[in-house]
């Protein structure tokens, strides 16, 4: 399964620890909310980065002293359709200021792309090879945003304001 | 896609085919003996057994490009001649039971 | 009328490209329909006994006899020629062909007209009254509102798979004709003591299998601070509506379970932590979406002109009239209300040669718009009253003037069996029937204002629920079986209707409503008293009595 980070196909460099599996010494690691939330003191002093599978079915507030500790949050889309991710993403972002990797896993496919990004997502497990190599163009069908989200897109409506505001300067 | 489980538990008690909604136009279309698609009950490979029935329907369901959401359904055969078994079916293959214009 | 301008095209030019992309890949094999299923229910398409049903959005029912032209062009070439208005200002093609709808929908693009959002588990059109902005004694025109939040709930990042599907609607007006408490939130535009214009928030109503009336969530909420609080809602819908459950998935479903007072804590707890954000509506922004609604330059006309004195002496212009013709918020001026309900044809269904006819005579007439109300008939929004008679003539050749608004005939209907994959039951034939039976226009009028609403199944698309009568199909061994109820209504007093009794085979039902309506007119205390009235008067028994006693 690919990984596209920062627009383009990168290697993982977080390696999927199962909740049984011996943690290794150091290098980064993904583990189970359950499995960070035994002792989360423990596993952040370890030498290697740290990245939590949060799920989400659960409240990001339990996530939220650990924030500026953690390198990976992966969040997750069991299916196309559970749409749950998408509010913990943005709270995440906008609301608890997280700005490490946003990883979206699960069932994901290059119609959630734009949508993914605009809530905060950086990285993406895309399910298929096809729609991870049209990760770039996918993100250019869009140029317009009516919502206001924490991605800095600049939305229609500021948009119409500037050029009624340039308008009116310009008379 | 009827899943392999829900396969198995296919029973039917009459003659029956199998029919879905052709991919590219969604008309209504009947799974033929040929392994292919027709818009005519009338070419509709017919089974009289569960067996058979859910032969049919796993061959027809793995042609996901050709048509859409397939399923049995019961046939009536008179004299040779096959009808729909339901209203339901009755309505996809013969189309609208109203007047379109007021009368 | 709203004009588009070039960033709003360019969205919706977007998202039929990413559709033609998506239609493509459906095609090839690329994407399974599983896959797929969500992808064209985003988009307005849905796959019927017949064929693909495309479903078009027309935003607060309002349209332009440009974008109609369009609609019926779209009928005419990639459809059979008609087309069938819903209950939430949409119109539906039953026709369609999967491997055409891209180019379609670049046609409707071309005049702004889009299908986004009309199915699938997000934000659906956002719909109003059809009388907004030309009803007397309006707070404003509901449709500034009804345009942001369209906007706002386009393509939302964060509320495009929602546990289920979401309905919003707003009215502006004492009279609700926007269903708003049947809606999953409902919007009443009010004025509070201090003069300012804000939104009673009402939230969790809807039909379907478990139906509910909303309930006021917030007496006041602010016009600048409408999209962070629906905002709110959204978010805590989004994280605890249920998905475990196709039928319980509805946010009615987690407004019944938490009960208002907690849900509503819930969300001003979130509103709270969203703060002043950038989603609050500041004075020049609200103004700035204002200014792009234009009005018609009204002219300055009599009350009373001498055309219509004169019209007046023809009885069938005079009970179309005082049918189909209401007051006008500008001296001179009426809405007119144009019957989608001929008698023996199928409610809510327009030719395109009809389509295309309401187009020039909203050019001729209406200053060019047409409105989509959502009892599935059209109006004409700004008719001089001078142009009454001239304008009657033309919409009876139409078909279009039937004198039954509001009246027996006048019936709300889902596609049904006919074309339907999820009904049980026919519908419209049972409306066509109906409408034979009470085809005399003076026996109509006489038993007076009376909705008759019909869902082929339970998912209610034809809003039985809420019907002064109510009829629901349902499937007994493989027959169809309707069930009655009584009392229901949608207005600003909306109610469910109580069922009748037992479900009758499809044969009967015409004679069980003439039954109902017999006793009805036997029932009642005096003319004026409406069936609604008169059932919540005396109750379901007298109506029980009358349809059972010899059944």
């Amino acid at each position: 399964m690919p990984l596209v980070k920062n627009g383009r196909i990168a290697i993982d460099l977080f390696v999927h620890v199962a909740d049984g599996a011996e943690l290794p010494g150091d290098g980064a690691v993904l583990i189970s909310a359950a499995r960070f939330l035994e002792d989360p003191e423990a596993i952040l002093k370890r030498a290697g980065k740290t990245g939590v599978i949060w799920p989400n079915s659960r409240a990001v507030d339990d996530l939220v002293p650990y924030l500026d500790r953690l390198a990976a949050v992966a969040l997750v889309f069991p299916i196309f359709r559970d749409g749950r991710a998408y509010s913990q993403a943005r709270l995440l972002r906008e609301r608890h200021g997280y700005d490490g990797e946003l990883r979206a896993t699960g069932q994901v496919l290059r119609d959630q792309f734009v949508f993914m990004s605009r809530a905060g997502f950086d990285a993406f497990e895309v399910k298929k090879d096809a729609d991870a190599d049209a990760f770039a163009e996918t993100m250019k069908r869009y140029s317009v945003f009516y919502q206001p989200t924490g991605d800095g897109r600049v939305t229609a409506l500021n948009r119409r304001m500037q050029l009624r505001h340039s308008e009116s300067a310009g008379q | 896609m009827t899943s392999p489980l829900e396969q198995k538990k296919i029973r039917i008690t009459g003659p029956s085919v199998v029919t879905a909604n052709r991919t590219w136009d969604g008309a209504v279309v009947y799974r033929t003996a040929q392994q292919g698609w027709s818009t005519a009950l009338s070419d509709a490979a017919i089974v009289s057994t569960s067996d058979d029935a859910r032969a049919l329907l796993a061959e027809s369901a793995a042609d996901d490009v050709g048509a859409v959401g397939a399923y049995i359904a019961p046939v009536e055969l008179k004299g040779g001649v096959v009808k729909p078994g339901n209203l339901r079916e009755h309505i996809r293959s013969k189309g609208l039971t109203i007047d379109l214009l007021p009368a | 009328m709203y004009a588009y301008d070039e960033l709003d095209r360019t969205l919706i030019n977007e998202r039929v490209s990413e559709f033609r992309d998506q239609v493509k890949r459906r095609l090839s094999g690329e994407l399974t329909e599983d896959e797929f299923k969500m992808l064209r229910l985003q988009n307005g398409v849905y796959l019927q006994l017949h064929a693909y049903m495309f479903r078009v959005a027309i935003p607060y029912g309002t349209l332009s006899s440009k974008q109609l032209r369009r609609l019926a062009h779209i009928a005419r070439r990639y459809d059979r020629g008609y087309g069938h208005f819903t209950t939430r200002q949409n119109i539906q093609f039953n026709w369609i062909k999967l491997a055409e709808l891209p180019d379609a929908l670049a046609e409707l693009a071309e005049v702004g007209i889009h299908a986004m959002q009309t199915s699938g588990n997000n934000m659906r059109n956002v719909t109003s009254d059809q009388w907004a902005g030309v009803a007397p004694g309006e707070v404003e025109d509901p449709r500034i509102w009804s345009e942001i939040l369209r906007q706002h709930t386009t393509l939302h990042p964060e509320f495009s798979f929602l546990p289920r599907k979401f309905k919003i609607a707003i009215t502006a007006s004492e009279h609700d004709r926007a269903a708003i408490k049947i809606h999953d939130i409902g919007l009443r535009l009010h004025k509070n003591a201090d003069g300012e214009t804000g939104f009673e928030v009402l939230v969790g109503g809807g039909l379907g299998r478990t139906p509910f009336i909303a309930k006021t969530i917030k007496p006041f909420v602010a016009g600048r601070d409408i999209l962070s609080y629906v905002e709110a809602i959204l978010r805590v819908y989004n994280q605890y509506g249920r998905r475990d459950n196709i039928y319980k998935a509805r946010i009615k479903i987690l407004v019944h379970e938490l009960g208002i007072e907690k849900f509503a804590r819930e969300v001003d707890e979130e509103w709270r932590q969203m703060g002043h954000s950038a989603l609050t509506l500041d004075h020049s922004v609200i103004e700035e979406v204002r200014s792009r609604f234009s009005y018609p330059a009204y002219e300055k006309l009599p009350h009373m002109p001498d055309e219509l004195k004169q019209a007046a002496h023809d009885p069938l212009f005079e009970r179309w009239r005082k049918n189909s013709v209401a007051p006008h918020k500008v001296q001179g001026y009426s809405i007119v209300t144009l019957s989608l309900k001929p008698v023996g044809g199928p409610p809510g269904d327009a030719t395109a040669d009809q389509m295309d006819a309401i187009a020039d005579l909203a050019d001729k007439y209406s200053f060019g718009e047409i409105r989509v109300g959502h009892e599935q008939n059209l109006a004409l929004p700004h008719v001089a009253k001078r142009d009454l008679p001239q304008l009657w003539k033309a919409l009876d050749r139409l078909g279009l003037a039937t004198p039954n608004v509001n009246l027996v005939t006048d019936i709300i209907a889902c596609p049904g069996l006919d074309y339907c994959s999820l009904a049980n039951a026919r519908s419209i034939p049972i409306a066509q029937e109906l409408t034979r039976r009470f085809a005399n226009h003076d026996t109509a009028d006489m038993i007076g204002r009376l909705h008759i609403n019909i869902s082929g199944c339970i998912n209610a698309c034809g809003h039985h629920h809420v019907g002064h009568i109510g009829i629901l199909g349902v499937e007994k061994n493989g027959e169809e079986f309707y069930q009655i109820t009584i009392g229901g209504r949608a207005d600003e007093n909306a109610q469910m209707g109580a069922l009748i009794g037992p479900a009758v085979p499809y044969a009967e039902v015409a004679d069980v409503i003439e039954d109902i309506v017999e006793a009805y007119l036997a029932l009642r205390d005096r003319p004026e008293e409406l069936f609604v009235d008169t059932v919540k008067r005396l109750g379901v028994e007298p109506f029980k009595e009358r349809v059972y006693a010899t059944r």
